[in-house]
C-alpha cells in the first residue's frame, strides 16, 4: 500500500481536511449530551422555559454546524479517493503497457484486467472510507470517554473498562471469523466450479453417464459450504448479543455509581443522563469501526496485489535511442540506414545459434536455430503443434529475447535497436486475429497513422479483403465491434493482415494467420504478397504445406530444433519430418 | 411468474424449516420488546436519583437487578434468533442449489446449448445468494423493523402523547431527504456505471490484446484514449460518490432535529410536571432509535423485490421441462453388435427452420461412416441424434433393431465411445480424467491406453505424471494435449460403437497420422461415425455422408463420390489444388 500512496500526493489538502472536518462533526455530536444535561439540570430544575428554548436552539445549531462539517468532509474524501484512483489507473495502465511479452505471459491478461478494474475500485472505496471514518469512530469512542471524565471521574472509570472489553469482543470475533470467511469463499468457489463444469461438460458427463456421481459430488460440496457458513454464522451471530449485554451491564453499573454520586451530591441528575447517553454512543461507533476494518483489509489486499504488478519490471531493456545522444551521428546513420543504405548486411534477418527458454519453463523451446534470410526472400516455418514455430518468429520483433545466441536484423543485433525503430521495420500478424472497437479505417491506421485512403485500399486489396470491405455498408468507416466480433474468422484474419501491410514493413510475419482462409484465397494472398511494390522479407508460419511450399526457404521445426532447412524440393528429398508432414496432407497415390 | 406465485413457492422451501422460522419470529418479538423496555427501566432509576441524600437505594437496586436480567435475556433471545435465521437461510440455500443442480443433470441438451453457461451459473450461485440475503435476512429486518416502530410508538404514547407527536411529525423528513438524494444520485450512478463500463471495455481490449498493441507500438495512443475516459470517469465518480454520501449526514441531521424537538418539548412538559426526567431520558433514547428502522425498511423493500426477482429466475430453472423420461420398462442394451439404422428421420433445432428431413441410413456392424461438409452444415447434429442428446422429431433411430427411445439412456451411451471437437476435461488428476468411463481400470490398462493414443509421452513429462492435477477445463494443457487425453479416455473403455467428431483437429498432421493408426485398430470390428473436415482422414470410410445445410446431399464411398463429380469431388479438389 505504501507505494501506492504516492498517487495521493496531489490530494494532500483533501486527505488532511476530510478527516479533520469529520472530527469537527464528531466533536459537535459529543456536545449534545452535555447540552442535554444542562437542559435537565438548569432548564427543568430551575423551571426556566426560556433557557430550555435557547438550549434547544443550540442543539439545532450544533446539528447544522455538524452537517456543514460533514458535507465538507464527504466532499474532500470523495475528491481525494477519486483523484487517487484516477491517477493510479493511469499509472497502472502505463506500467502494463511497458511490460514485455514474458511478463504478460506470466501474469496473464485476465489478472491484469482484474487489477485494473475491480481491485482499483476496492482500493478507491477503501481510501474513501478511511478518510471518512478512520478518525471519526475512534474520536467519538475516546471523546465520549473524555467527556465522561469531565463530568465525573468515578463514573468515567467504567468507560475506561468497558471500551477495552468491547474492543476485545468486537475485534476478537472479527479476527476469528475472517479466515473462516475465506474458507467459505473457497467453498462457494467449489460449488460454482462444479456447476460450470457440469454445463460445459454436459455431453461428456452424459456420454459417460456420470450424472449420479456428479450430483453426489455437488451435494457434498454444497453440504460443506453450508456447514462452513453455519459455523462462521454461529460465531459472528455472537457479536450483537454479547456487545449488547456488555454495554447494558456497563450502563447498570454506571447508573448505580451515578445514584451513589448523586446521593453524595457530586453530580446532578442531568449529568447521569449525559453519562448514559455517552455510553450508548460508544457501541454504534465501535461496530462501525469493525466494519471499516473489514473494508480496509479487503482494500489493503487489493492494494498489495496492485503493488505487486507495479513491482514487476519489464525484463526487456531497450536501447535508449542511441541516435538522440550527442555525438551519436554514426548511430543515427545506422538507424537511418533503412532502405538501400551503404554498408548494410545482405541479410535481412539472421538467427545466430539462437536458444530460447521461456520464463519458468523447464525445457528449451528453441534450440540452436541458425539461419540467414536474404532481403526479399519468403521463408516458410513449418512443424507440429508446440514445435516452436511461433517462438521463432516472435524473436524477430524482439517479443522475447534469446537466452543464448543472437537475432540480427540488417546485420545489427535486435537488442541494439530502439523499440520504435525495430517495430516500425516489422509487421506482425499474430495467430489470434484481433481487431479493436471502432471503424475499419481506425483499425487499419494502427499500422500507419498517416496512411491515405488509397494506401488503405491497396493494403486491403493485397490482403484479399477489398471485396468484403467494399460490400460492407460504410466501407472503410464500417463499425468494428469489440474484438472484431462482427466479422467472420477469415475476414478478421484478412483485416489483420491488411493492418500490418499498411505500415509497409520491411519484414512481414504471418504467424499462422491464414488458417481460416480457403485454399484459393490463401493462394491469392501469397501471390499478392509477392507483388507488393516495396521489398519485403516475408515469414509464413503454417501447418499447411501448401501455404509455404513455394517459399525460398523452409525451416522445419521439431521440438524446438531445426529438423531441416531448404527449399521444398530439397526437404522432400532429404528431410524425414518434412516428408511425413507433407505426405500426411498430400497422400502418395 | 407473478410475485405472489413466486412467494408461495418460496414458502414451500421454508415449510421444512417452519420451526426455525417460528422460533425466529418469537425471539425477534422478545428482543424488540425487551430492548424497548430497557430505557424505561433506565428512566425509572434516574427518577429515583434526583437529589443528594434522597436516593432510594433499595428501589434503585431492585430495578438494576431487573435491568441485568433484561439485558441477559435480550442477548440470549437475539443470539437464538440469529442462529435460527442462519440455519434456515443456509439450509434453504443448500436445498435450492441441490435441486437446481439435479435439474441441470437432467435438462435436455437443448436448454444447455441455448443458454449461456454464465447465465445458468449465476442463477445457481449469485441469484440464490441474493435471494437468501434479500428475502430471508430482509424478512427478519422488515419484521423487527415494523415491530420496533409499533412498539416504540406504543411505549412513547403510553408516556406522553404530545412529545410522541413531535417525533412522529419530524421523522418523515428523514424519508423525504433520503428519497430526494437517492433520486438525484440515480442518474449520476447510472452515468458512472456507464462510463465505468466503457473503461472496462477499453481495458479488456487493450490489456487483453496487449501483444498486438505493442507489436504496432500503439501504446501512446492507447494511453491517450484511456486517459480521456479515465478523466470523464473521475468527474462523474466524484459527483456520484459525493452526492450519495450526503445521505448519512442528512438523515443524521434530521435525527438531531427530532432529538432537539423531543428535548425542548419534553423539557417544557417536565417543567409543568407532565413527565419526569427519567421519562424524558427514555424518550430521548427512543428518538435516537425510532428513525433507524424507517431507513432500514425503505432499503428492505427494494431488496425484497430484488430477491423475489432472483427467486423467480431460480424457479424458472428448477421448473424447466426435463428431458423426456425413459419409459418404465426401458430395457438395457446389451451385447451390442453395432447395427445402426436411421429411418425417415426429421429433425430441427428451431421448429420452423427445417434441418434434417427424411434421413435414411443403415449401417452394418463394423462399418465406418464418415460425415463431411462445410462448417455449420449439421455434421454435429447427426451425433447429437445418435447419442440421444436430442430426440428426433419424426422417424426413428435403432441400434441392433431397438428404438433408442425405448432403451435406457445409460446403456445406449455406454455403448458409444465419443471424442468431441470441444475437448472437455474435469478439474482433477489426469488419471481421474482417463478412467472416467472405466473407474476400475488398472494402472497397466491406463498406461496402455495412453500409449495407444500417444498421450503417454507428454503425460510422463508432466510434473506428477498421471497424478498431475489439471484445472477446470484442462487448465494449462494445450488444445492438442487435451484432445489426446479425450482420445485416451475412449481408448480405455473401447465400446462397440465409436463417434469421433473432429477428434484430431488440434493435433498436427504427423501426430494425427499416428493416432489414426491407433484409431484404425480401435475401429476394427466397431461401428464408427467420424466427422472431419480433413478429407484425408476419411477416405477409407465405408460410407461417406456429404452434408450441406443440414441435408445429406450425397452418400457413397470415396471412389463413387469422386466419380460422381458432385459436391464431394469439389471439396476434395479445393483441398488439393495448389
Amino acid at each position: 500500500m505504501k507505494k501506492l500512496l504516492v498517487y495521493l500526493k496531489d490530494y494532500k489538502k483533501e486527505s488532511v481536511c476530510a478527516p479533520l472536518f469529520k472530527m469537527l462533526e464528531a466533536m459537535f455530536e459529543l456536545f449534545v449530551p452535555f447540552v442535554m444535561a444542562d437542559i435537565i439540570d438548569n432548564g427543568i430544575g430551575e423551571a426556566n422555559a426560556g433557557f430550555v428554548l435557547r438550549q434547544g436552539l443550540l442543539l439545532v445549531v450544533l446539528g447544522l454546524v455538524g452537517l456543514a462539517c460533514s458535507i465538507t468532509a464527504q466532499y474532500f474524501a470523495a475528491k481525494a479517493a477519486v483523484g487517487f484512483s484516477t491517477k493510479l489507473k493511469h499509472a497502472l495502465f502505463d506500467h502494463i503497457q511497458g511490460l514485455s511479452f514474458t511478463e504478460i505471459d506470466t501474469l496473464g491478461t485476465s489478472t491484469l484486467i482484474t487489477r485494473m478494474t475491480s481491485d482499483v475500485n476496492q482500493v478507491q472505496n477503501g481510501v474513501n472510507m478511511v478518510l471518512r471514518l478512520f478518525l471519526r469512530s475512534p474520536f467519538i469512542v475516546f471523546g465520549a470517554m473524555i467527556m465522561a471524565f469531565l463530568i465525573d471521574v468515578k463514573g468515567a472509570l467504567i468507560f475506561a473498562v468497558t471500551i477495552p472489553v468491547l474492543a476485545v469482543v468486537v475485534f476478537g470475533i472479527m479476527i476469528i471469523t475472517m479466515p473462516m470467511y475465506k474458507r467459505v469463499q473457497a467453498g462457494l468457489d467449489a460449488v460454482l466450479g462444479a456447476t460450470r463444469e457440469n454445463l460445459t461438460g454436459a455431453r461428456v458427463i452424459r456420454a459417460f453417464h456420470k450424472e449420479e456421481e456428479e450430483i453426489e459430488g455437488f451435494e457434498n460440496k454444497s453440504e460443506t459450504l453450508a456447514n462452513l457458513q453455519l459455523m462462521v454464522g454461529r460465531i459472528s451471530a455472537l457479536t450483537n448479543p454479547v456487545t449488547y449485554i456488555i454495554i447494558n451491564v456497563a450502563t447498570v453499573i454506571l447508573l448505580y455509581t451515578g445514584a451513589v454520586r448523586v446521593n453524595e451530591a457530586m453530580i446532578s441528575q442531568g449529568q447521569v443522563v449525559a453519562l448514559v447517553n455517552y455510553m450508548s454512543q460508544i457501541l454504534v461507533e465501535l461496530i462501525k469501526l469493525a466494519n471499516l476494518i473489514i473494508i480496509i483489509t479487503k482494500a489493503l489486499a487489493c492494494a498489495n496485489r496492485i503493488e505487486s504488478i507495479f513491482e514487476v519490471e519489464s525484463s526487456m531493456r531497450w536501447e535508449e535511442l542511441a541516435a538522440d545522444a550527442p555525438g551519436g551521428v554514426a548511430a543515427k546513420e545506422k538507424a537511418a540506414g533503412g532502405r538501400g543504405g551503404a554498408g548494410r548486411s545482405e541479410f535481412a534477418v539472421e538467427f545466430d545459434h539462437v536458444h530460447l527458454t521461456y520464463e519458468g519453463a523447464g525445457a528449451e523451446s528453441l534450440c540452436d536455430i541458425d539461419m540467414k534470410v536474404k532481403r526479399g526472400e519468403t521463408v516458410g516455418v513449418i512443424g507440429g503443434t508446440g514445435s516452436g514455430k511461433s517462438s521463432l518468429v516472435h524473436m524477430i520483433p524482439r517479443f522475447y529475447d534469446a537466452t543464448k545466441g543472437a537475432v540480427r536484423i540488417d546485420g545489427r543485433d535486435v537488442k541494439s535497436y530502439g523499440i520504435e525503430e525495430l517495430r516500425q521495420k516489422i509487421g506482425v500478424v499474430l495467430q489470434k486475429a484481433v481487431l479493436f472497437r471502432g471503424t475499419i479505417r481506425e483499425n487499419l491506421l494502427w499500422g500507419n497513422g498517416a496512411a491515405t485512403d488509397e494506401e488503405l485500399w491497396e493494403a486491403l486489396a493485397a490482403a484479399q479483403a477489398k471485396e468484403f470491405v467494399e460490400n460492407k455498408e460504410g466501407g472503410l468507416d464500417a463499425p468494428v465491434a469489440q474484438e472484431g466480433r462482427n466479422f467472420s474468422g477469415g475476414q478478421r484474419q484478412r483485416l489483420t493482415i491488411a493492418r500490418a501491410l499498411v505500415a509497409k514493413p520491411e519484414i512481414l510475419i504471418l504467424d499462422d494467420s491464414a488458417s481460416a482462409l480457403d485454399y484459393a484465397t490463401d493462394a491469392a494472398l501469397r501471390k499478392a504478397l509477392k507483388a507488393l511494390d516495396w521489398e519485403t522479407t516475408v515469414f509464413i508460419v503454417s501447418q499447411r504445406a501448401s501455404s509455404l511450399m513455394h517459399a525460398d526457404q523452409i525451416i522445419v521445426l521439431e521440438d524446438g530444433e531445426a529438423a531441416g532447412c531448404g527449399t521444398h524440393e530439397e526437404l522432400l528429398a532429404g528431410c524425414e519430418v518434412y516428408q511425413e508432414i507433407y505426405y500426411s496432407q498430400y497422400p502418395r497415390t | 411468474m407473478g410475485q405472489k406465485e413466486t412467494f408461495i413457492k418460496v414458502l414451500r422451501y421454508i415449510r421444512k424449516y417452519w420451526l426455525y422460522l417460528a422460533a425466529s419470529v418469537v425471539m425477534a418479538s422478545v428482543t424488540v420488546a425487551l430492548t424497548l423496555y430497557f430505557p424505561i427501566l433506565t428512566g425509572r432509576v434516574i427518577d429515583l436519583a434526583v437529589k443528594p441524600m434522597q436516593v432510594d437505594f433499595p428501589g434503585v437496586l431492585a430495578i438494576l437487578r431487573q435491568m441485568v436480567i433484561v439485558a441477559l435475556l435480550t442477548g440470549a433471545a437475539q443470539w437464538i434468533m440469529n442462529v435460527c435465521n442462519n440455519k434456515m437461510t443456509y439450509r434453504i440455500v443448500q436445498d435450492i442449489r441441490n435441486e437446481a443442480f439435479r435439474k441441470i443433470e437432467i435438462l435436455p441438451l437443448k436448454y444447455i446449448d441455448g443458454h449461456s453457461y454464465g447465465e445458468v451459473v449465476s442463477r445457481v450461485i449469485a441469484d440464490v445468494d441474493q435471494f437468501a440475503d434479500g428475502l430471508l435476512m430482509g424478512f427478519t429486518q422488515f419484521f423487527t423493523g415494523v415491530i420496533t416502530i409499533l412498539g416504540t410508538l406504543a411505549f412513547m404514547l403510553s408516556i406522553n402523547v404530545a412529545v410522541t407527536g413531535v417525533v412522529v411529525l419530524v421523522t418523515p423528513l428523514s424519508f423525504f431527504v433520503a428519497g430526494f438524494i437517492a433520486k438525484k444520485t440515480f442518474t449520476m450512478f447510472h452515468l458512472q456505471s456507464q462510463t465505468r463500463g466503457e473503461q472496462t471495455a477499453l481495458i479488456e481490449e487493450m490489456v487483453g490484446n496487449q501483444k498486438v498493441v505493442q507489436a504496432f507500438s500503439h501504446e501512446d495512443e492507447a494511453l491517450a484514449q484511456f486517459d480521456e475516459i479515465n478523466e470523464r470517469l473521475g468527474d462523474c465518480s466524484l459527483r456520484a460518490i459525493f452526492f450519495s454520501s450526503l445521505t448519512n449526514p442528512s438523515t443524521r441531521f434530521v435525527n438531531n432535529l427530532v432529538y432537539a424537538g423531543v428535548a425542548v418539548a419534553g423539557a417544557l412538559f417536565a417543567i409543568r410536571g407532565g413527565i419526569s426526567v427519567g421519562q424524558l431520558s427514555c424518550f430521548l433514547s427512543y428518538a435516537n432509535q425510532y428513525t433507524k428502522p424507517f431507513n432500514e425498511i425503505s432499503g428492505v423493500v427494494t431488496e425484497l423485490q430484488n430477491a423475489l426477482a432472483c427467486a423467480a429466475r431460480i424457479f424458472a430453472l428448477i421448473e424447466e421441462k426435463p428431458q423426456v423420461p425413459e419409459p418404465e420398462n426401458a430395457a438395457a442394451l446389451t451385447d451390442v453388435e453395432g447395427r445402426v439404422e436411421l429411418s425417415h428421420v426429421d429433425f430441427s433445432y428451431v421448429p420452423d427452420r427445417k434441418l434434417i428431413t427424411d434421413f435414411n441410413l443403415a449401417v452394418k456392424p463394423g462399418q465406418r461412416v464418415a460425415i463431411v461438409g462445410p462448417t455449420g452444415c449439421g455434421k454435429t447434429t447427426v451425433i447429437n441424434l445418435l447419442m440421444r442428446f436430442y430426440d428426433v422429431d419424426q422417424g426413428k433411430i435403432c441400434v441392433d433393431g431397438a428404438d433408442i427411445r425405448e432403451v435406457t439412456r445409460k446403456s445406449l451411451r455406454e455403448n458409444y465411445g465419443m471424442v468431441l471437437q470441444e475437448t472437455w476435461l474435469k478439474a482433477g488428476t489426469i488419471r481421474e480424467n482417463i478412467v472416467m468411463g472405466r473407474p476400475d481400470a488398472t494402472e497397466e490398462e491406463v498406461i496402455a491406453a495412453a500409449k495407444a493414443s500417444h498421450a503417454h509421452s507428454f503425460i510422463k513429462r508432466l510434473s506428477k505424471g498421471y497424478d498431475t492435477v489439471i484445472g477446470e477445463d484442462g487448465g494449462s494443457l494445450s488444445q492438442g494435449q487435451k484432445q489426446l487425453l479425450c482420445i485416451t479416455r475412449v481408448m480405455l473403455c473401447l465400446p462397440p460403437m465409436l463417434i469421433l467428431d473432429e477428434a484430431t483437429s488440434s493435433i498436427d498432421t504427423r501426430t494425427e497420422i499416428r493416432i489414426q493408426k491407433a484409431f484404425a485398430t480401435m475401429m476394427k470390428g466397431r461401428t464408427s461415425f467420424i466427422v472431419a473436415h480433413r478429407l484425408s482422414t476419411i477416405r477409407e470410410a465405408d460410407v461417406i455422408l456429404v452434408m450441406k445445410d443440414g441435408n445429406i446431399i450425397e452418400q457413397g464411398n470415396h471412389e463413387t463420390l469422386l466419380a460422381k463429380k458432385g459436391f464431394y469431388a469439389g471439396l476434395y479438389e479445393s483441398q488439393f489444388a495448389s
